[in-house]
């Protein structure tokens, strides 16, 4: 499973939602998709699947708002 | 002479507009005069903090000299060869940061002058943005703060009694960086707006609202207060729109200026405010009222506490996690605005409210079909929202202290 696939579905598991991700350039903080709390736990999935290290300081919303810009930090915080 | 509050008085203005003449000249040509800027700093604090009674002065001496020892001092620590990631020492480093703040804050309590050592305008935004250098460097985020950068950041004069509550990093790209001719003319087009609008929002409405129109309504409320249980009237209704009119047009008229004077100067200072009386719910609203301090407590309090309960998996339930949140955000809110009985029932009321929106958006995600949305509800919903914010900020304004216990 590749990177977004797996992002898309922490996605669907935290919001409930099923149509999540169907655009990977949503944005998911303007559409109100995820809030504070759902970002944490958004966050705490992605450190244990994809054993990377995320602090809350370099959570710029700008960076991490959409499926695309998460993978692409994912993608930078692997390495 | 008095020691002069930022943007009161228009000889503040003129003042100021002075000695950021060159700086702007400076800017306009592509130069950033580092020298005169710190010159310029200096004035202005000491016309700020110097005049008349010199205490205040020396307070915020002693108060930066003792954070920057903190904060650079955790730094080292941070970036020693040997230095761990302890939780206990930056758990300290805060504390110690906060302790001159908590003392000013409980000084009220203890009707003790000698100890409002540290008491100053601006202490609490100073205190902000110490707690999130220390909280960036313990995260990695921030590896380097030269003495004179803290200072700066610290002691931006623009923003430095009341806000907008900027973060180090980014004020640092700002400051570091001299914007092109374009540019430049953007942000003094953008800061000529904000001053402009500034001046109406402060010194046209909120004068109407707060120095015409608020001592009336509040005289007209105490006067009928003995007409019914809880001292009820239509003159209490009317208290609470004006208030909370005036608290709107004073505090974003305020902003204005803070974010205008800023982009003079080159630095994209964050906005407080995104008009916020059109907020569907009460989420939305701390998502435009006073956002950099809403932003502040969701980023370095809620946002913490709940990776720090999740990954110890302190609780199982979801819900329950972001309700204690709440609670514990908005009560630090309600203690940080002052030791009173109504700002602590401000912070509860904002709580029971959030959790009430939380709930009420997990029964509409369920019963999204039976529930209609259109324009309709939409502006039932602001009308909502609008009224209980108005009603936390009677809470707020310590009225009805004045009306049921004096």
């Amino acid at each position: 499973m590749d990177v977004k696939t797996e992002i898309i579905d922490i996605l669907k598991d935290v919001t409930g939602l099923d149509n999540v991700g169907a655009d990977p350039d949503e944005d998911l903080f303007a559409d109100g998709i995820l809030d504070s709390m759902a970002t944490v736990e958004v966050l705490v999935t992605l450190q244990d699947k994809f054993d990377i290290e995320v602090p809350v300081s370099e959570f710029d919303r700008s960076q991490w708002s959409s499926v695309n810009k998460i993978a692409d930090r994912v993608g930078e915080l692997e390495n | 002479m008095h020691n002069i509050t930022p943007y009161t008085s228009p000889t503040y203005f003129i003042y100021l507009l002075l000695f950021l003449l060159p700086i702007m000249i400076g800017l306009f040509y592509g130069k950033r005069f580092r020298v005169y800027e710190t010159f310029a700093t200096l004035v202005i604090l000491v016309i700020t903090f110097f005049g008349g009674n010199m205490s205040q002065g020396f307070s915020l001496i002693a108060y930066v000299l003792v954070e920057m020892i903190i904060v650079l001092g955790y730094l080292r620590y941070k970036r020693s060869p040997n230095g761990k990631n302890n939780f206990w020492v930056f758990f300290w480093a805060v504390i110690l940061a906060i302790i001159p703040l908590a003392i000013v804050k409980i000084d009220p309590l203890m009707n003790n002058a000698t100890i409002s050592l540290f008491a100053f305008m601006g202490i609490s935004y100073m205190t902000f943005k110490s707690v999130e250098m220390i909280m960036e460097i313990r995260d990695g985020a921030i590896k380097e703060i030269k003495p004179w950068e803290f200072l700066r950041f610290l002691l931006f004069f623009p923003t430095i009694t009341s806000g907008p509550i900027d973060r180090f990093r980014r004020f640092q790209k700002d400051v570091l960086n001299v914007p092109s001719r374009d540019e430049y003319i953007e942000l003094l087009k953008s800061g000529t707006n904000k001053l402009m609008l500034g001046l109406l929002y402060k010194f046209i409405i909120g004068y109407v609202f707060g120095t015409l129109l608020l001592p009336k309504v509040s005289l007209l409320a105490l006067s009928y207060r003995d007409q019914a249980p809880l001292g009820i009237s239509w003159a209490l209704l009317a208290y609470m729109y004006v208030y909370s009119m005036y608290l709107f047009f004073d505090f974003a008229g305020y902003s204005l200026f803070a974010v205008a004077i800023s982009n003079f100067m080159g630095v994209k200072t964050p906005m407080n405010f995104n008009r916020p009386f059109q907020s569907v719910n009460i989420k939305d609203f701390w998502n435009r009222w006073h956002m950099t301090l809403s932003f502040w407590f969701r980023d370095f309090i809620y946002m913490r506490l709940m990776f720090f309960m999740m990954k110890k998996k302190l609780i199982k339930s979801r819900i329950t996690m972001a309700n204690i949140g709440y609670v514990a955000l908005f009560l630090i809110m309600g203690f940080w605005h002052g030791e009173t009985w109504f700002y602590i029932v401000y912070g509860i009321f904002h709580a029971t409210a959030m959790i009430t929106n939380d709930a009420w958006l997990r029964f509409k995600k369920k019963h999204r079909q039976s529930i209609p949305s259109n324009k309709f509800t939409k502006c039932l919903a602001i009308f909502i929202t609008f009224n209980v914010v108005c009603f936390s900020f009677l809470i707020f304004s310590g009225f009805l202290n004045t009306l049921w216990f004096s």
